[in-house]
């Protein structure tokens, strides 16, 4: 870790030098990797969301120190708004209400045009994805506001609840209006469309896109988008770090009587914390929708709101390269245990002791108490000890002392 | 300083302030008026409610009764970033500062109150927003130069001596640009020295043209210190006046010493 | 997800009370209700009385209801094997006492190993540690027990019991008066022993308790343990009123416990019995009715958002519960 350093603010020449060369290996990664085949391009696909997805809970437990266990409802209402938005699911949803309520009904179609009956709506991306950040910013501010005077623990339970509900109700909203198409899900979700290219290759292109003389998988063409994506993140959310809203969270998560003390509006801080937050999430979400096609229920369970907040923690809370470390070690984890691990148990045993699943279950769970027990800042916690939190320091000067 | 004053002129304006915590009266129709560019001091034994009094002067806890006026206006006691943003700063007992940050941006997190940038501004960094943080980090450094600690900027303020984060708490009140400065025993743990040296710093300060409310327990300090005192006693007014009247003060002298012979 | 969602016969109540409402109707679903607070009752008792002496949320305890129902059962798959025509009755009084002693292990480890260290660290640590422990415990009952649902044998009669027009299975009343007993245990215990004399004065002041001779490592061990019996208690209970059990069956009634503990007031232990019993009713209650509360449009699979808004209308409006909160004085 000494030889990457991304402080500008104290070794700004080698940090821009490392963020170069990191910007170069990302380039090039998926020209290499798809020499073995598709899959470990959309490993990193699915991980780069998964960053995204941790960069956004990074700001609301790693800034302003609220644990959110429910992050994953951001997620789901992206992809819901995607998969609303842009399938036909729209038809399906107008039919129920058309069952529900005739007038009702046609009021919409009026409004919408009669293909909606038929085909659904179908946004383009240009408008999903601010439609999904504002969505998501408002049901970040919605489900932050109850919690705003609860201490930490009741804080985490009440998130949990707040993603529970959520689940709950992407599972149940069917019937009578059919919303969310219940536990099947919502499928043949558009894909991206990015002046006229379709990132899923046209059809009978064997998932491969053309644009201009290049042929790029389809998986790799997301890749790219995805990247960027990532990078806006980045920058966004190292910028508000370094800001006067930054510092204000930070003084809530320190000392939440002092920061009142001092003029700070706690209240909108800490929404602005939930909003920021979710509309990450909720990008994340609708391009989770349009790169698989399919969502359902089950991807947004309470299980994946931990794997998010696992990679936060073990990264290194609040401590923005520590957070996308930990968010490729923990996407990427699964699929290499499942390519190393268990090949290697068939020849140490002759078959297969733990599966994959199983393994990374087990090092999750570990890997919170194990972190917490000894290493609270994370795997790579951020160097200026300003920027980590209390229990961490706490731990090293104990260590010192001893 | 005027020598006729009218309650039109005083800075804070506080009468009948009760607060009662479950079976606990902390305090009873307790008032307070101080006028501007005073070093006001506030004494009582230990339990007395002088704490309790900051803590609803400054939002931390609601009165159940009381007026409240800073500078001939009402202000309403309760939110504590409200009070914050109408003029009044404050330092804790238990000194409150943001462990984690640098003391520069523990005094940078004081001009919150006085700044507007948001989210636009902390993502886009346009001119507006760059001068405005440039304006804030100037700022802090002066701040953390008068109060006599500018070469630890960019030490953390958990690793500070303790002298010295009393004065950064003192810096950080006075980022956001308070009428009123109000001082929760900033002398307690100090020796002789370091005393001598908060002395020149309040001095500095009210000449500055801060007003300073200061709760201490130190009575030599406080008598050369303020201009005038008022005494509380389990939750009561029980004197205030010149410092040297309140030394010869019967009922303060019983509240610290006893009855009995003397 | 699992049948921990709604009993049968809950959601067969359901279906009656939308063809034809009567007090019978109502009756049953105050008697599910009952059930089901005594089961969380049980379960709240061990999270309220952890929480009033670490002023920690254990959030593993749901996993401990869940290692005494899989314990439970391999120890009743042994009975069967070995002795084949063991009275119903007996096999599952001896489930029970065998699943505590496991349950109590496995809680007084966690505090040792994960929360004894991180007893003084800011709240995020040990919650984290909490979550951490509770994934490790599934992964470990998914390796041992499998993935799949396990279903739990019929123990006791299925007859049902005819109480004013509704039913109750012999289960569900011996479910009801093993929490009885439990409870008026614990009261026994806390209000007339030395021990739980050393456990409310931990509770209040840890470090005043100790300085008059209390041991408060050992008060919280014996916390850990007692909770873990009645988590165990609840969890074979469970088993054999629903008839099929999980790995992950801990969750959720984990989650619901400790919304009806903070219903109650937490670190109250009359108040982790109160919360439990409301809680119940008011989910048996509310999936019963909430068809027609809300026009059709929800119906009864929305069963478990009660817990949740319950919990969060109690920390908004009345933190402190139903008796008022109970929790240490750890400044």
């Amino acid at each position: 870790m000494a030889l990457l350093t991304f402080d500008t603010a104290h070794k700004p020449r080698q940090a821009y030098a490392s963020m170069a060369i990191l910007l170069a290996v990302m380039l090039v990664f998926p020209f290499v990797a798809s020499q073995f085949g598709n899959s470990w391009v959309r490993i990193l696909d699915m991980a780069l969301l998964y960053i995204m997805l941790a960069l956004g809970l990074n700001i609301v437990v790693g800034f302003a120190g609220l644990l959110d266990l429910g992050y994953i409802a951001f997620f789901a209402v992206g992809a819901y708004l995607t998969g609303l938005m842009a399938s036909p699911q729209f038809a399906a949803l107008l039919e129920s209400v058309v069952n529900y309520s005739p007038a009702l009904g046609d009021s919409l179609t009026a409004m919408f045009g009669e293909s909606i009956r038929t085909d659904g709506i179908h946004l383009s991306v240009w408008a999903i994805v601010p439609l999904a950040a504002l969505v998501a910013a408002l049901f970040g501010a919605l489900l932050g506001a109850p919690t705003l005077k609860l201490r930490g623990d009741y804080l985490a339970i009440v998130t949990l609840g707040f993603g529970e509900i959520i689940r709950i109700f992407m599972n149940n909203l069917n019937d009578p209006i059919n919303f969310t198409n219940g536990p099947q899900g919502i499928n043949l979700i558009d894909p991206i469309r990015i002046f006229g290219v379709s990132l899923a290759g046209e059809a009978g292109s064997r998932a491969t896109v053309y644009i201009g003389g290049l042929k790029l998988p389809s998986v790799n063409a997301y890749y790219f988008l995805f990247l960027l994506l990532c990078i806006v993140t980045i920058f966004m959310t190292s910028r508000l770090q370094h800001s006067r809203l930054g510092r204000a969270w930070v003084a809530i998560r320190e000392d939440e009587i002092a920061a009142k003390a001092m003029g700070i509006n706690t209240r909108n801080v800490k929404l602005l914390a939930f909003s920021m937050g979710a509309s990450f999430g909720g990008v994340a979400g609708a391009m989770f929708a349009a790169f698989q096609g399919f969502i359902s229920p089950e991807s947004f369970s309470f299980t994946e709101s931990i794997a998010v907040l696992a990679m936060v923690v073990l990264g290194g809370i609040g401590h923005i390269p520590g957070v996308v470390m930990g968010g490729v070690l923990l996407a990427a984890l699964p699929e290499v245990l499942r390519h190393v691990v268990e090949p290697a148990q068939r020849t140490l045993f002759g078959k297969v002791l733990i599966e994959a699943e199983v393994l990374r279950q087990l090092l999750y769970g570990l890997a919170m108490v194990v972190i917490m027990l000894y290493r609270p800042a994370g795997l790579w916690p951020s160097p200026r000890k300003e920027d980590r939190p209390a229990a961490a320091l706490a731990k090293e000067e104990a260590e010192e002392a001893a | 300083m005027s020598a006729t004053t009218t309650t039109a002129t005083a800075l804070l304006n506080i009468s009948g302030v009760n607060k009662r915590f479950g079976g606990l009266q902390a305090l009873t129709d307790v008032g307070i008026r101080i006028e501007q560019g005073q070093i006001y001091g506030l004494i009582g034994p230990n339990g007395a409610g002088k704490t309790t009094f900051f803590n609803v002067i400054t939002g931390l806890y609601q009165p159940d009764t009381g007026r409240f006026e800073l500078g001939g206006k009402p202000y309403s006691p309760s939110a504590p970033h409200e009070v914050a943003k109408a003029g009044i700063a404050r330092t804790f007992q238990n000194i409150r500062l943001f462990g984690e940050m640098t003391a520069l941006e523990n005094v940078m997190v004081g001009r919150h109150v006085r700044t507007h940038q948001g989210v636009i501004g902390a993502i886009l960094r346009h001119k507006a927003a760059r001068a405005e943080e440039a304006a804030i980090r100037a700022r802090a450094r002066e701040l953390l130069d008068f109060v006599g600690i500018g070469q630890f900027a960019d030490r953390t303020a958990r690793g500070l001596a303790y002298g010295d984060q009393r004065r950064l708490e003192i810096a950080r009140a006075l980022a956001t640009e308070p009428r009123l400065l109000a001082l929760d025993e900033p002398a307690a743990g100090m020796n002789a020295t370091e005393k001598l040296a908060l002395r020149e710093l309040l001095v500095k300060i009210q000449a500055a043209g801060v007003t300073i409310l200061l709760i201490e327990h130190d009575v030599k300090l406080m008598m050369g210190l303020c201009d005038r005192i008022s005494v509380l006693e389990y939750g009561k007014l029980i004197a205030e006046g010149l410092p040297a009247e309140i030394q010869k003060n019967k009922a303060v002298i019983e509240a610290y010493l006893g009855t009995g012979p003397v | 997800m699992m049948m921990s969602l709604g009993n049968v016969v809950c959601r067969r109540a359901a279906q009656q009370e939308k063809e034809k409402p009567t007090m019978e109707t109502f009756i049953q679903q105050i008697l599910n209700g009952l059930v089901l607070g005594s089961m969380y009752a049980l379960i709240a008792l061990g999270y309220t009385m952890v929480y009033g002496v670490l002023n920690l949320i254990n959030f593993a305890h749901g996993d401990v209801l869940m290692i005494g129902a899989m314990v439970g059962l391999s120890i009743l798959k042994f009975l069967d094997a070995s002795f084949p025509g063991m009275a119903g009755g007996l096999q599952l009084a001896i489930a029970i006492v065998g699943a505590i002693p496991v349950a109590m292990l496995v809680n007084v480890l966690i505090e040792r190993i994960a929360y004894r260290r991180l007893r003084n660290a800011p709240r995020l640590a040990p919650l984290i540690t909490a979550i951490g422990v509770s994934i490790l415990l599934q992964t470990i009952a998914m390796m041992i027990w499998g993935r799949s649902p396990l279903p739990f044998p019929q123990l006791l009669s299925s007859e049902p019991i005819m109480v004013g027009g509704a039913v109750i299975s012999q289960t569900q009343v011996l479910l009801l008066v093993l929490a009885g007993c439990a409870m008026m245990g614990l009261v026994f215990l806390v209000e007339k022993t030395k021990m739980g004399r050393a456990m409310r004065a931990v509770a209040e002041n840890p470090r005043v308790a100790g300085l008059m001779g209390v041991d408060s490592n050992r008060v919280v061990v014996i916390t850990f343990a007692i909770g873990a019996a009645l988590a165990a208690v609840a969890g074979v209970m469970w088993g054999a009123n629903y008839a099929s059990i999980q790995f992950a069956m801990g969750t959720v009634p984990g989650m619901k416990a400790f919304s009806a503990a903070v219903l109650g007031g937490i670190g109250n232990i009359y108040g982790a019995m109160i919360g439990g019993i409301v809680l119940g009713i008011i989910e048996s209650l509310g999936a019963g009715y909430i068809g027609d509360l809300t026009g059709g449009f929800l119906g009864s699979n929305y069963q478990d958002i009660f817990a949740f808004i319950v919990l969060i209308l109690v920390l908004t409006v009345r933190p402190s519960g139903i008796m008022g909160e109970r929790v240490a004085d750890r400044a």
